[in-house]
Formats: C-alpha cells, sequence, structure tokens
C-alpha cells in the first residue's frame, strides 16, 4: 500500500487493518509450526532413550538365554519365542476372518448390512484392548481354570482382525470393474473371480495391512496379561501353559527395584521397537506419495 | 462397487453354483462375526460382572472404597482417576494437535507436510509398554523436577489441586503421557477431515483477500467443525482406556488424590494391576463391572466420534488409531 493520507484516506486505514492482518496471520501461522515440531519431539525422545538405554540391555545373552527360574540373569528367550507363537497364531486366526468379512462388505453385502459390518469393526477399533483381554478371559482362561497361550492369541487375534478387515477393503475398492467384468464374462465363477482376480491383484496392499496388524498385536501387553499371563519358561509349542510375551518382559522388568532387570527392560524395549518401526516405514516406503495405507 | 449377488451370468449349471455359496457363505460367517464378537464383548462382560451389580446396584459406581478385604467394592476412585488423566491429556494435546493438523493439511508445503505427518503417526505405531518405560524412568523424574516443582511452589500453595508433593509418578505424569500417545490421532482424523473440505471454501475465501490464517479459521475449519470434534472425542476414548503406560506411571494408589500431582489409578491400571491375582467370585466380579463401566463409555464416544467425523469426511477415515 503506497497510496497517501491527504488523497486516499481510506486505504490508510485498510493498510493499517492490512498490516494488523498480516501480523495475526503470521503469528498463528508460526504458532502451528511450533506445534507441529512439539507434536514430533516425544517421538524422538522416546526413540533417542531407548535406543541410548537399550544399546547395552541388548546383548547376546537377552536373545540367546531362557530367563532364570529365580533372580536375575538370563535372557528373553521364553518372551521372543513365546512373541513369535502367539502373533504367528492369533494372525493365522485373524487374516481369514478379516479378509473374508472385508470380501463380503465390498463384493456381497447390502449397502445397509455393509455398513453396519463396517460401524462394529470401527466401534472394535475403539475397545480398550485391556477389555479385549478380560472378554477373552471369561470364555478362553475361566472355563479352564487356567491360564493359556491359546486366549492370548485368541485376544490378539480380535484386535488385528478390524485393521485387516478395513486395509482389505480399501484395497479390494480400488479394484476397477473391468477386471472382475472381464473375469465373470469369460465364466469364471464369482468365488474364483475374488480369489484369484481381485485379492490377488490387492495381494500387495493386503499384504501390507497384515503386516501392520502384526506389528500392533506384536506390541501389545494388555490384552495379554490375563490370558497369556506371561511365563519364565520356554513353553513354546503348547496352547494350554501360559506364555511369556516381549512387551510383557519389558513390563514386568521395567517394574522390579532392580536395576540390572531394568536394564533387560530397557533392552527388551528397543528390540520391540526396531521391529515395530521397521515395519511401519518399510510399509509407509511402499505406499509412498499413494493413500494412506490405514 | 460392484455387486455379485444375484443370479451370476455364468452360472448356468448347478456344479458351479455351489462352490460361489460357500464362499459367500464362508463371507458372510466372517462379517457376521465381526458384529457378533462386538455384541459378546457387552453381554459377557455384563453377565460376568452380574455379582457386583446384584450386591451394590448403581452405587458401586459412586463408592468410594474398594477394600477386596472387606469385600466391599466402590468405582468412584477409579473413575475419577480415569477422568482426572483423561482431562490432563486432552487439555495439552487438543490445542497442540488441532495446530499441527492445521499445519499439516493447510499451511506446510508438501516436502515438509509428508514426512512430518509420516513423523506424527509414527508415534501411534510406539508400543504403550515402551512409551510407560520411558515414561518411568525419564519423563517422570523430569516432570519432578521441572513443570511439577513450579506448580506446587506457585499455583499450588494457592490451590490445593495442584498442591504438592510431587512425586514425578502420578496423575499429572499420567495425562502428559497420556497427551503424547493421543496426539497422533487427533492430529491425523482432524486432518483428514481438513482435507476433505472443498476447495471451493478456500477459494472463495482468498478470493475476498482473506489471509491464509483468516481462511483457516472462517472458511475451512467452520466446515469440518464437527469432524474435528469427532476426533477430539475419539482421542478422548483412546485416553479413557490406555492401560499400559498409564499403568507404569500413575501410581497405582486405589484412592481418589487430592492434588494432580498425587498418585491414583485409573479404571484400566487397575484392572491391569490387580485382576491376574484376583480371587475368583465378586472381586473378579468387581474388576468386570469396572471393565464394563469404561467399555461403556469408551463405545459411547466412540459412536459419537464415528458419527461426527462420517458427516464431514465420508466413511473409511480414522483407521489410524491403533493400540
Amino acid at each position: 500500500m503506497t497510496a497517501t493520507p491527504t488523497t486516499l484516506p481510506h486505504s490508510l486505514i485498510r493498510s493499517r487493518t492490512d498490516a494488523r492482518r498480516a501480523l495475526v496471520d503470521r503469528f498463528f501461522r508460526g504458532l502451528c509450526l511450533v506445534a507441529a515440531v512439539v507434536g514430533i519431539v516425544p517421538l524422538f525422545a522416546v526413540i533417542g532413550f531407548v535406543v541410548v538405554n537399550g544399546a547395552g540391555g541388548l546383548n547376546l545373552d537377552l536373545l540367546t538365554k531362557a530367563p532364570k527360574a529365580s533372580g536375575v540373569g538370563g535372557g528373553a528367550v521364553a518372551s521372543i519365542l513365546g512373541s513369535l507363537q502367539l502373533v504367528s497364531v492369533a494372525t493365522v486366526i485373524a487374516v481369514p476372518i478379516g479378509v473374508l468379512a472385508a470380501v463380503y462388505t465390498s463384493e456381497f453385502g447390502g449397502r445397509r448390512s455393509a455398513a453396519i459390518i463396517r460401524f462394529s469393526a470401527d466401534v472394535m477399533v475403539g475397545i480398550p484392548s485391556i477389555l479385549i483381554g478380560v472378554f477373552v478371559f471369561t470364555f478362553l482362561v475361566l472355563p479352564f481354570h487356567q491360564f493359556n497361550a491359546f486366549a492370548g492369541s485368541a485376544a490378539l487375534a480380535f484386535l488385528m482382525v478390524p485393521v485387516v478387515m478395513r486395509t482389505t477393503e480399501e484395497i479390494i475398492r480400488l479394484i476397477p470393474n473391468s477386471l472382475r467384468e472381464a473375469s465373470l464374462a469369460l465364466g469364471v465363477p464369482a468365488w474364483r473371480t475374488i480369489l484369484s482376480i481381485v485379492l490377488r491383484t490387492g495381494l500387495g496392499g493386503i499384504l501390507t495391512g497384515i503386516m501392520l496388524a502384526v506389528a500392533r498385536a506384536a506390541g501389545e501387553t494388555a490384552p495379554l496379561l490375563f490370558t497369556a499371563l506371561g511365563s519364565r519358561l520356554v513353553n513354546v509349542g503348547s496352547f494350554d501353559k501360559p506364555m511369556d510375551a516381549l512387551p510383557m518382559f519389558v513390563f514386568i522388568n521395567a517394574r522390579q527395584p532392580i536395576s540390572a532387570l531394568n536394564e533387560q527392560a530397557w533392552g527388551a524395549a528397543l528390540l520391540l521397537l526396531l521391529f515395530v518401526l521397521t515395519i511401519n516405514i518399510l510399509v509407509r516406503i511402499r505406499t509412498f506419495s499413494g493413500r494412506r495405507p490405514r | 462397487m460392484t455387486s455379485l449377488s444375484g443370479p451370476l451370468p455364468g452360472a448356468r449349471n448347478r456344479s458351479s453354483r455351489a462352490p460361489d455359496r460357500l464362499f459367500r457363505g464362508a463371507a458372510a460367517v466372517a462379517a457376521g462375526l465381526v458384529v457378533v464378537l462386538l455384541i459378546a464383548v457387552g453381554v459377557l462382560l455384563t453377565v460376568s460382572s452380574w455379582e457386583t451389580w446384584q450386591r451394590f446396584g448403581l452405587s458401586f459406581l459412586t463408592g468410594l472404597d474398594w477394600d477386596p478385604v472387606k469385600g466391599i467394592y466402590g468405582a468412584l476412585p477409579f473413575i475419577v482417576g480415569t477422568l482426572m488423566t483423561a482431562a490432563i491429556g486432552m487439555v495439552i494435546a487438543v490445542p497442540i494437535g488441532l495446530l499441527t493438523a492445521i499445519f499439516l493439511a493447510e499451511l506446510a508445503p508438501r516436502w515438509l507436510a509428508i514426512p512430518l505427518g509420516f513423523l506424527v503417526e509414527l508415534l501411534a505405531a510406539i508400543p504403550s509398554v515402551v512409551i510407560g518405560l520411558w515414561g518411568v524412568f525419564v519423563l517422570s523424574p523430569l516432570l519432578r523436577d521441572t513443570v511439577e516443582a513450579w506448580l506446587a511452589g506457585s499455583i499450588g500453595k494457592v490451590i490445593p489441586l495442584f498442591a504438592g508433593p510431587s512425586f514425578g509418578v502420578g496423575i499429572f505424569a499420567a495425562g502428559v503421557i497420556l497427551a503424547i500417545m493421543v496426539l497422533p490421532t487427533i492430529v491425523s482424523i482432524s486432518r483428514e477431515v481438513i482435507n476433505a473440505v472443498p476447495n471451493s471454501q478456500r477459494e472463495a475465501m482468498l478470493a475476498l483477500g482473506s489471509t491464509r490464517w483468516e481462511m483457516t479459521t472462517k472458511a475451512v475449519l467452520p466446515y469440518a467443525r464437527s469432524g474435528i470434534i469427532g476426533a477430539m472425542i475419539l482421542g478422548l476414548g483412546r485416553a479413557l482406556g490406555e492401560t499400559m503406560a498409564v499403568t507404569m506411571v500413575v501410581g497405582n494408589n486405589p484412592q481418589i488424590p487430592s492434588s494432580l500431582l498425587g498418585q491414583g489409578q485409573t479404571i484400566a491400571s487397575e484392572i491391569a494391576t490387580t485382576f491376574s491375582e484376583a480371587s475368583v467370585g465378586l472381586q473378579t466380579s468387581s474388576l468386570i463391572a469396572l471393565g464394563l463401566t469404561l467399555l461403556g463409555m469408551t463405545i459411547i464416544l466412540n459412536i459419537l466420534a464415528r458419527l461426527l467425523i462420517r458427516r464431514v469426511a465420508g466413511d473409511g477415515v480414522g483407521m489410524a488409531s491403533g493400540g
């Protein structure tokens, strides 16, 4: 604004408000930037401290030794193998249910029923994971008077189903109808069209969703507390005995007033973090510039 | 969306119809299972906590004492603890989350918005127990020596709610941890909702000579309002149910704390710390009754949030909120 007050008094007033408006604009834009920076500080703080404190605890002993029956020492083999079994079994249960449910809502179901099922899955994601543990406890632990690995897997599967279902659905939606029509026109039955055309085409995306669900399940502690319970014994292969998992190892050792055990907790946390972040970063690189995968 | 239901063009002969029906049936069962499981959670928790509801009725929710030895169970200390920690979390996370979402959706250039958005969402991927570990050994001592010491020494002398002593581990630390944990939910969903606002809104406002910030507050945010509120409610639902990190930093004291710096217990953390050792019977039943209370709160909030978000951004938003 270069107008002089004598010729255009109006513009002077405007330029003063304009200056103020520009200042407000700048201030709040700056504030937004600050907020965004503050928002990512915890991420780096957590990762940084886990790497620094965990580097000492993440040693060969932790990876190769079973925990001692009592006291300090040993490693996290029972927890690592336990996590592997719990999450693998959960994946085997959750993937078919999640994928089939997605096939139903996007290929078969009517508008209304599909909407209800989708909504249920969304609400399911919002249930606190500890309550999933309580829920599974009431029908897979209480009747048998025994905490068991299968109950732990069932609880993790419960968490994975909606994630697998919703990601699969989003992928299936992106597959052009012409592919389905071409297959059906060739006389291929609907079930084969879905299996070998629709799901085959979307396989990469579906695997991405499964990986995210696995990463989530691998980090969960709360649903395992009263299902798999945790154990110092290496019970891999059994379904009816208590079983440990890596997140529970972190939780239990962090609460002991013994620094050697705390150090093991940091080491195990680093291991867990490496696993979860690797999956998430790989998934993101794969789907970079595309739509968000979840 | 193609519908493959109804008579299929290529399926004249009966032999090819049977597998189709089977496949369709299997898909329907899997889809039905999702709904059935959701209902089953509510039903089983109600049935398993029946003893408690029969014994105490609704006064279970207002009872002040939780004493397994005397067999008295009142949930109020845990309900208050849950609400206090969640409130602190929301007070911190909402402004930061909303401003971050605005930055990512409206202001930041693409080369910055993509990695920054990714980093914020990566925070949601970190397991709760790892954040809890960091909370116990790093954040709590830091808060005790800085923010909490300052609060206790200034405002705390006038308002008892902020009075010391501060232990580090306690309600306030749990609230800060919750703020960190719900931030990704609030940011990513608000951001998607803001992105769903049609560009004509922005163009019209800019054409009137508005600044970027005026455009955002006067044309974009009002349009996205219900979705942003939905994002916050979804964050609140997560804060109420968050378990491991809170359990590790809240102090595990089953009483109503007199100060925000005091130690308390939330519904989720009480269940986490005592459930596996609870005696079968009234104690287990009462813990499940606590769980049912939490389930009620979170499900209502979730349904409300989804409906609000759907109004602005349509279907398929908001799967980012992991546990």
